[in-house]
């Protein structure tokens, strides 16, 4: 596949001994949206999560494979640079309740000590908030704390965060699911949005979101990758057994 | 692998059966219910009176210990008044009482042996807290710093003349102060290990309680574990680390024998952090059996009260500023 921009082969992720993902090989093209979907406890959320290397993050985690980043496998490289290349937004909004809004934006850059010209700064904040459409609502209150914001907005801001950092790929870990309707279809919206820059992998559990959302799909089930194609002809005409039984609605 | 979805599809079912079960039961548990004595139903209510009458108990005795020492040291406040307070001659020979240097004493020794505590207290706390809060050295370590508070204050008291004295003798020596050994900065070192526990097991628990959301966030934004504590965890936890500072100054504040047993017992002021001096609790301590006339014991009395208020204004103005870190 041309402009691969994730591939992984031959991997494998661990818990101690709990063999959560299942000898995974997939291909990931630039600018598209990758919904990865499966019933719970299928490994999709670690597998992303070793995608940028935070599963090593938690005791007794491990792994082994090949991810490659544009070729060169993250396992090689520094897990910061990986972390700072690959961004990612969580199950629920995580802003830095310490920080102002502006500040939030550009916590990566302050996290890792880089000191910003202000007119870069502004310039930063300005174009990560018109990025996830959350600027015209908040541009008169910078200066207050993230935590004011509602749900939705929050993790519109930690999207802007991620995207302050002008990463080449965003993870999303299930990120509608503590929000409300109307705040998931904005986000969703994003997704269409964020694709000209960015590759987005996207966790869900939700097949109408996978189905609306994406591109591509990636159907996990007990830590196996079972299919993996074109959204339109997963959902339509799906090649495995399992993933019909899933998207019918027989096992969830 | 279609008939492990065969299986989970007759889970469903007898879940779904259990369900209905549970109903029935249910039904009966409300029948039972009703049919209980108005036994249990009276016991609730003495149960409730219980709890009120403990409470007011607590409330009783601390007020009433306030109100002793306001009454027992009466005489003294009316005889000597805010000279009280700010005299610096404590000499019950010629009947003259100025606690001066005894307020300076405590907190002179209180907030040195503070800021000596505070980076190894803080230190404990983040490893033990986040960097290794599982494991076999962990626990060794947590054990360990605990022990430190339940061991008696005799002990350390022991333990400062035998082996701190002679060390801080040797060090005044060298930096050309008088070789006492003993004083306040003695007495600093002994509160310092003393009161290292209380601030390391509270700012452990709360730094245990950063949500593992927040710190994620940051190490999925390239932080390092270093930029994850001074950025992430000390922001959020910083309320919760003041109030086990203060519980720790609270500690000092208070401490008495200890301190009594190295800090040189002089009624002078002190002049440096070198010099010998004394606190309110260990002079009272000390001087409470030999107070023979009633402005003496009065006085000795108001000491208690002094101390007293002290401890009460500085937990205030803790709480104030836990109130303010947190509201922000």
């Amino acid at each position: 596949m041309e402009n691969t921009v994730i591939k992984s082969k031959n991997f494998n992720a661990y818990f101690g001994d709990n063999h959560v993902v299942k000898n995974v090989n997939i291909e990931i093209p630039k600018n598209h949206v990758i919904a990865v979907m499966g019933p719970s406890g299928c490994g999709k959320t670690t597998y992303l999560r070793c995608i940028n290397r935070m599963h090593e993050l938690i005791p007794g985690a491990t792994s082994n494979g090949e991810m490659d980043l544009n070729g060169e496998n993250v396992y090689d490289m520094h897990p910061i640079f990986v972390r700072l290349k690959i961004g990612m937004v969580f199950q629920r909004p995580n802003p830095f309740p310490n920080l102002s809004i502006h500040d939030n934006v550009i916590a990566g850059y302050k996290l890792n000590g880089i000191k910003l010209h202000k007119d870069d700064r502004e310039r930063i904040v300005e174009h990560s908030l018109k990025r996830v459409a959350l600027w015209n609502e908040v541009k008169d209150s910078l200066t207050k704390k993230g935590s004011f914001l509602s749900g939705g907005q929050q993790q519109r801001l930690c999207i802007a965060r991620a995207v302050a950092m002008e990463p080449e790929v965003l993870l999303f870990d299930e990120p509608t699911s503590a929000l409300d309707p109307i705040s998931t279809s904005t986000v969703e919206e994003l997704f269409h949005e964020l694709k000209t820059n960015y590759t987005l992998i996207i966790v869900t559990h939700n097949m109408q979101q996978a189905a609306r959302v994406s591109d591509r799909t990636a159907f996990f089930y007990m830590g196996e990758l079972v299919e993996y194609d074109d959204t339109k002809q997963m959902f339509t005409n799906p090649k495995d057994s399992r993933t019909q039984n899933y998207i019918t609605g027989r096992f969830s | 692998m279609s008939e492990t979805f065969k299986k989970d599809a007759i889970t469903l079912n007898e879940e779904s059966l259990g369900v209905i079960d549970s109903k029935k039961t249910a039904e009966s548990l409300s029948a039972r219910a009703l049919k209980r004595s108005g036994g249990q139903i009276r016991m609730e209510g003495f149960f409730k009176k219980m709890l009120i009458l403990m409470g007011l108990i607590m409330v009783i005795l601390v007020f009433g210990i306030l109100i002793t020492l306001i009454v027992e040291s009466m005489p003294s406040i009316k005889v000597l008044g805010m000279r009280y307070l700010w005299g610096r001659t404590w000499d019950p020979v010629q009947d003259i009482y100025g606690a001066f240097p005894f307020l300076l004493g405590t907190l002179l020794t209180s907030f040195l042996a503070l800021i000596i505590s505070i980076p190894f207290s803080i230190s404990v706390a983040i490893f033990l807290g986040e960097y290794f809060p599982k494991g076999w050295f962990s626990s060794f370590l947590k054990n360990t710093v605990e022990l430190i508070a339940a061991v008696p204050s005799v002990i350390y008291g022991f333990w400062g003349l035998a082996v701190l004295v002679p060390i801080v003798r040797t060090f005044q020596s060298k930096i050309g102060v008088p070789p006492l050994g003993v004083g306040i900065f003695t007495a600093s070192l002994i509160l310092a290990v003393m009161i290292i526990p209380y601030a390391a097991s509270l700012g452990r628990s709360v730094i245990q309680m950063v949500p593992s959301s927040l710190k994620e966030g940051a190490y999925a934004l390239g932080a390092t574990r270093w930029e994850v504590i001074r950025s992430v965890i000390i922001p959020y936890t910083k309320s919760g680390l003041f109030a086990g500072i203060l519980l720790s100054l609270g500690r000092a504040l208070g401490e008495t024998m200890a301190v009594t047993m190295v800090i040189g017992n002089t009624s002078h002021l002190p002049t440096s952090i070198f010099s010998p001096g004394n606190t309110m609790a260990s002079v009272i301590a000390n001087e409470f059996t030999e107070a023979d006339n009633p402005i003496y014991l009065s006085a000795l009395i108001e000491l208690g009260l002094v101390l007293f208020l002290v401890t009460t204004v500085v937990n205030m103005i803790g709480k104030k500023v836990i109130g303010r870190f947190t509201n922000e």
